[in-house]
């Protein structure tokens, strides 16, 4: 695991900040009619004129520069002309950059139109673990706290969390070392450390919390079918605390 | 984009075979797991034999359990 210096994050928060940027104009983006394919294809384009790299394409053969999740999907699944996205739908947004060798890691569950209450729900109840998790983030605090902050808040609302999926370290890379479940134990797991950069997503189902992967080899569903709802922030470990890099 | 969970993975020897398609596997820490087949290893009919060299995949939060993700030529 690498820990970041002073100026390592400088440029981090460089990538966190075009991640941050496209994000919040593709959810500008986001109504009735427009497809999944019509959202990747203004992130390619603004990546590259913003002078970033997309960070999802090819990693792992993956084909799109955006992961669009739509509804029961989880995570990962691939944008297409023939996804239109229609009112009362929700869509987490995963994207990622690289900018100057660094990346940079956010998502967002937008929704379409006006969603039912239930849906509502479940995208803030999942936003706000987000934040509960990360405002556990700060030297000397372990790293399942955040996990258990996030299970705590979520469960407490009768929703689960997705096991099989994780948070990550990121740098030079998208995944680095330490792995980070969005459920725990409190004083559980490696020591938080000024310098460490990590990503923290929660994936919250509105049902049971088992997933499954389908024949695409990318696409997460819920096993029940039911909804499920993604948050993402990369953050930055400072002496104080933490910083949020990819919040614009 | 998220990571797929994943354990600690580590070499050994398979000791010995147990009922269910379970292993006895000495890791090369000396430690004693209690090992099972991976599901990819089973869908294409791999045998385990003991004496094999295999990459067993330990699960975080129970370190006397795991998968046998590989077993080496």
């Amino acid at each position: 695991m690498q820990l970041k210096s002073k100026s390592e994050i400088d440029q981090m928060r460089k990538a966190g900040a075009i991640t941050g940027q496209i994000l919040l104009e593709l959810g500008e983006m986001v109504k009735p009619g427009v497809t999944t394919a019509d959202l990747d294809l203004f992130a390619q384009l603004r990546t590259k004129e913003l002078g970033a790299k997309p960070a999802f394409k090819g990693y792992n053969g993956f084909p799109g520069t955006l992961c669009v999740s739509v509804n029961e999907e989880v995570v990962h699944g691939i944008p297409s002309k023939k996804r239109i996205l229609n009112e009362g739908d929700i869509i987490g947004v995963d994207f990622g950059v690289i900018y100057d060798g660094w990346y940079g890691d956010s998502a967002k569950t937008f929704c379409v139109g006006k969603v039912s209450a239930e849906v509502d729900k479940l995208v803030k109840t999942t936003e706000k673990s987000l934040y509960l998790g990360i405002e556990q983030v700060k030297p000397g605090n372990h790293l399942f706290d955040i996990g258990f902050a996030i299970q705590n808040f979520v469960e407490s609302h009768g929703f689960s969390v997705v096991r099989e999926f994780v948070g990550h370290g990121i740098g030079r890379n998208l995944h680095e070392d330490p792995q980070i479940p969005n459920y725990g134990a409190k004083g559980k797991g490696m020591l938080l450390k000024a310098g460490m950069v990590i990503a923290i997503e929660p994936m919250i189902n509105a049902g049971k919390p088992e997933v499954k992967v389908l024949s695409d080899g990318w696409t997460a569903v819920t096993a029940d079918r039911k909804w499920s709802a993604h948050f993402e922030h990369t953050i930055a470990i400072t002496e104080q605390g933490y910083e949020i890099l990819t919040l614009v | 984009m998220s990571e797929k969970e994943e354990g600690i993975q580590m070499e050994g020897v398979v000791l010995e075979p147990l009922p269910n398609a379970m292993f006895k596997v000495k890791l090369e820490n000396g430690h004693q797991v209690l090992a099972h087949i991976s599901g990819k290893m089973r869908m294409f009919y791999i045998k385990i034999l003991p004496g094999d060299k295999v990459t067993v995949e330990l699960s975080p939060y129970d370190l006397t359990r795991g998968r046998i993700t590989y077993r080496a030529k």
